[in-house]
């Protein structure tokens, strides 16, 4: 009886996680990416419920069946070495499984490390996202504006963030707009997200790095390219220029509230994008030859 | 820093001065106790200098029970420090100390003795074998363990815990961002009971290549003893790259190299490179040795031969050699790229297969068996399903796309936790239980057993599974708290709870150790369980020299054949048997190489240099040393065997 308390616990908290999806911030994407993850990981548990049933039918039927208490006080267990056809097919099916849950994997990780799809014929909007002890800094070189712990951005539009680090390891992520990534000191990682409803997200760094992790966040905010446009403006006409004595003091470990600033760190403190080879390995070495090239 | 800040209390707080008064007390209370019965002498002859591997087994097991609850005191603080938001009973440091130490108390201290205990306990009696291939590397190997152990818990009252995870990963664990001497004590305390694992690794796969008891062929091995070669195999591959990246470490800290700095050329990927390479493969250093005993228990509780034997085994080394080649599903997010993501989410659930075939077996042993509803087997049957449900969670993960969204989360946190705890944990329990009578010649209560068990799986479920939806919510792993906002409160409330009765549970199973002490009747007999393999084809507890003559084996489980088809075990005459001698070097080398690390940690020159000649004048000794072991005459293995009523003399 208890062995069946146990086991209906288990799936009545099956039953809690599965209903318990619909709020849950990952399974709640605003943006194509995050949507295809989301997608991925309901196909994952659906098919991975089906296994864990499986699995449980078979355990209880086999402790009903063949409990000691429930079989004759002669009765001797069979000696059964195996059985090629029923190994043949525990072996098969999770091929089977493992083999489907593969080429959904492959296919999204393509699509998730590219600009999302249906947005491939517009330049993406670049911004780069880094971090310093425990701050977010966000650079947008096209409309030389920078901003700390907040991002604005333009809906229905690709966006390319460019992700490192003055300090620690930390990873750039925004739940409801898709899966995270890594911010490394000596090297440029890129992620493409979109986001296709309006509103305001949280988005954090998921990478322990130090004292101050838990409050290394910082909020999205997606509007229309028309509100975007005017915020940028709003900017250049209010904000105060970033100067590289200013960032400097913004580095210092701790922690800042919102701040906007026009120009970029980018012309005084580069991204380390030459380093080492990242995502688009080809780019990055053809640059670095043309380079060498121009000092020869 | 000056000279004794450098040894300052780190967090200083009421709860760190109470430790210390703690150990202080408990350390005058040993000492004082030991003088009062005169039992130093006693100590000294049968624990400390032994190179008897079921002694140093049993050593192994008390070192991982203390650590299970130093480890568990650690996740008992995290629970409560999350149970509500905007929790102040810990400051991010003090959090960020104790989620690290919990993570390598529990793999490096706990959970790696404890599989050491089982080997060094199981397989030299499973293959009919007086001991292991070197018992004095045997005693060194557990000393240098217990040196990196003991070095790493002074670490919380002398200078400061590690903070940077139990991954370590730089740049943080740096000296630039990780200032105090914590990580110092997570590289040499690591590196110290490594070298003493590699050497287990070595010794184990020497034993049981060498020492296998006639007719033993490899494919008649019984499965713990196949489950802990492939572990040891695994070893030996894996701790190399640990010792090396931990140097590196070391040096980036102590002698300002640039292997793993985020300036001068330092690649702080590298670290999480090597990290994982020995990482991964550790996880099936810890699961196959319990898998092998799941197999143990379902088979003797099923009263069935084990199903498949052969796809047992080839699984087995199946996962071996996918096990090195998984590591970068750790950072799907370092941004390597769409195509290593794939080939590295493809290998990674690759390995959902072989231990499919292993569940379907287990479920397959019990088929047609008859199934006794023990405290080990209770174990093992809990395991089933909640490992599967760890296992599915762990397909998840490996696709990398969707990692994108779980990496770093509590998802993940979850997804171990519902490996380790009742893949490796459930295992040593059973395994305790079971084996318990081996060792001590009595057995452990079954009603209290069954309560520990209850307590434990549905804490487990409570403390666990929450995780999972937080995680899908956002909550990422290692923040020390959380606003209210969030909605993780109530969640993280019912895993406080599941974390107290698990507290609970571990506290039945001692309290059963010590009502069984105290109550059992002894002299069990030679099988309580009526089991299948060599292991209890002699005496309980076992005489120092295992098997009065050699058995000989006819089949994969010849206890049961002995005793179901007349296989003859025992063959001729007793004969004089050769034993190593005892040596007090390898507790000695232990007491040097924690002194050394105390001064490499604190950066000490002098006392470590003397200490590291230290060890190599225990070296050069052994090698002139003139000790070729003693021989137990006939006349004292007969007596021995008629104190035990005379079973096989």
């Amino acid at each position: 009886m208890k062995l069946k308390g146990a086991l209906l616990l288990l799936l009545s908290m099956l039953v809690v996680f599965l209903s318990g999806c619909e709020p849950l911030l990952v399974l709640d994407p605003k943006g194509p990416q995050a949507e295809r993850q989301a997608h991925d990981i309901m196909i994952s548990i659906w098919i991975m419920a089906f296994i864990v049933i499986v699995v449980l039918v078979l355990l209880v039927y086999m402790l009903v069946k063949y409990r000691a208490s429930k079989l004759p006080e002669d009765y001797e267990p069979p000696h059964i070495e195996g059985n090629p056809i029923l190994e043949g097919i525990l072996i098969g099916v999770p091929i089977i499984i493992v083999a489907f849950l593969s080429i959904v994997t492959v296919k999204s990780n393509y699509i998730v490390e590219n600009i999302p799809e249906g947005y491939e014929d517009q330049e993406p909007l670049v911004i780069y996202a880094s971090t310093s002890n425990w701050k977010w800094h966000f650079s947008y070189p096209e409309q030389e504006i920078e901003t700390v712990n907040y991002l604005y951005i333009p809906t229905n539009r690709p966006i390319e963030f460019k992700l490192y680090s003055f300090g620690p390891i930390t990873s750039f992520w925004i739940p409801q707009l898709g899966g995270q990534k890594y911010a490394m000191a000596d090297m440029v990682t890129t992620l493409h997200l979109a986001a296709e409803t309006p509103g305001e997200y949280t988005g954090r760094n998921a990478n322990f790095n130090g004292k101050g992790f838990a409050e290394n966040t910082f909020t999205v905010t997606a509007m229309t390219q028309t509100e975007f446009d005017e915020w940028v403006d709003e900017v250049h006409e209010t904000a105060e220029p970033l100067t590289e004595d200013e960032f400097n003091q913004l580095l210092e470990p701790g922690h800042l509230g919102r701040m906007t600033f026009t120009g970029t760190h980018l012309d005084f403190s580069p991204a380390p994008e030459h380093e080492h080879t990242a995502d688009d390995e080809m780019d990055a070495e053809h640059e670095m030859h043309s380079e060498h090239a121009a000092h020869e | 820093m000056e000279f004794f800040e450098r040894f300052a209390v780190p967090n200083p707080n009421p709860a760190i001065y109470a430790s210390m008064v703690a150990i202080v007390v408990v350390s005058l209370a040993i000492i004082f106790g030991l003088t009062y019965f005169k039992k130093w002498g006693y100590l000294w002859r049968e624990w400390l200098t032994t190179v008897d591997h079921k002694k140093i087994g049993m050593m192994y097991l008390i070192s991982a029970i203390l650590m299970l609850f130093r480890g568990g005191v650690d996740a008992l603080m995290l629970r409560a420090q999350l149970a509500v938001p905007d929790n102040k009973l810990l400051d991010p440091q003090h959090y960020n100390e104790v989620f690290s130490t919990h993570g390598i108390i529990m793999i490096i201290f706990m959970a790696m003795p404890f599989i050491f205990a089982f080997m060094n306990l199981v397989v030299p009696l499973q293959i009919g074998a007086r001991d292991v291939a070197f018992p004095r590397l045997n005693a060194i190997s557990f000393w240098l363990f217990a040196a990196g152990a003991m070095l790493f818990n002074i670490s919380f009252v002398i200078g400061g815990s590690p903070d940077a995870g139990w991954t370590s990963y730089f740049p943080l664990a740096g000296t630039e961002f990780s200032e105090s001497v914590g990580t110092n004590y997570y590289m040499i305390a690591i590196q110290i009971s490594g070298i003493g694992s590699l050497m287990t690794g070595i010794n184990m796969i020497t034993t049981i290549l060498k020492m296998r008891a006639p007719g033993m062929t490899l494919m008649k091995m019984p499965m713990f003893t196949w489950a802990s070669f492939m572990a040891c195999v695994i070893i030996i591959f894996a701790f190399p790259v640990l010792t090396i990246a931990l140097l590196m470490g070391t040096t980036d800290r102590l002698f300002a190299t640039n292997f793993f700095t985020s300036t001068n050329g330092g690649m702080d990927m590298l670290w999480a490179n090597f990290f994982w390479v020995w990482g991964h493969p550790e996880v099936y250093i810890l699961i196959l040795p319990a898998f092998g005993i799941y197999s143990e228990v379902i088979s003797t509780f099923s009263g069935r031969n084990l199903y498949g034997y052969k796809s047992m085994v080839g699984s087995m080394v199946i996962i071996s050699l996918l096990s090195f080649l998984v590591w970068t599903h750790h950072f799907f997010t370092m941004g390597q790229g769409a195509l290593t993501n794939s080939i590295f989410s493809i290998s990674t659930m690759a390995i959902a297969v072989p231990t499919g075939v292993k569940i379907f077996n287990w479920l397959l042993t019990m088929w047609k068996g008859k199934i006794r509803f023990t405290v080990p087997m209770l174990y093992s049957i809990g395991f089933i399903p909640l490992f599967t449900v760890g296992g599915v969670t762990g397909v998840m993960l490996a696709m990398s796309a969707a990692d994108y969204q779980y990496h770093n989360t509590m998802f993940l946190v979850a997804h171990f936790h519902n490996t380790i705890i009742p893949g490796v944990v459930f295992a040593m329990l059973a395994g305790l239980t079971y084996y318990w009578p081996k060792m001590f010649g009595f057995m452990l209560n079954e009603r209290i057993g069954k309560w520990g068990f209850w307590f434990l799986s549905i804490g487990f479920v409570l403390a666990f599974f929450p995780m999972y939806i937080t995680g899908l919510n956002g909550q990422a792993r290692r923040m020390y708290t959380y606003s209210e906002a969030t909605g993780f409160g109530t969640l993280n409330f019912v895993a406080f709870i599941g974390a107290g009765l698990m507290a609970i549970s571990f506290c039945i199973i001692v309290f059963n150790i010590i009502y069984s002490f105290k109550n059992s009747p002894r002299n069990v007999g030679e099988d309580p369980w009526n089991a299948r393999t060599l292991e209890w084809a002699t005496h309980n507890p076992v005489p120092e020299y295992n098997f009065a003559r050699t058995p000989h084996v006819a089949s994969s489980e010849a206890f049961w054949d002995a005793k179901k088809r007349g296989h003859e075990l025992f063959k001729g005459e007793i004969e004089e048997i050769h034993m190593p001698n005892n040596s007090g070097v390898p507790f000695i080398m232990g007491v040097i190489f924690f002194i050394a690390g105390f001064s490499f940690v604190f950066a000490l020159w002098v006392p470590a240099v003397v200490a590291l000649i230290g060890i190599f004048a225990c070296m050069v000794l052994r090698s002139f040393e003139k000790d070729d072991g003693r021989h137990i005459s006939v006349e004292e293995i007969k007596a021995t065997e008629s104190t035990y009523g005379g079973a096989h003399s």
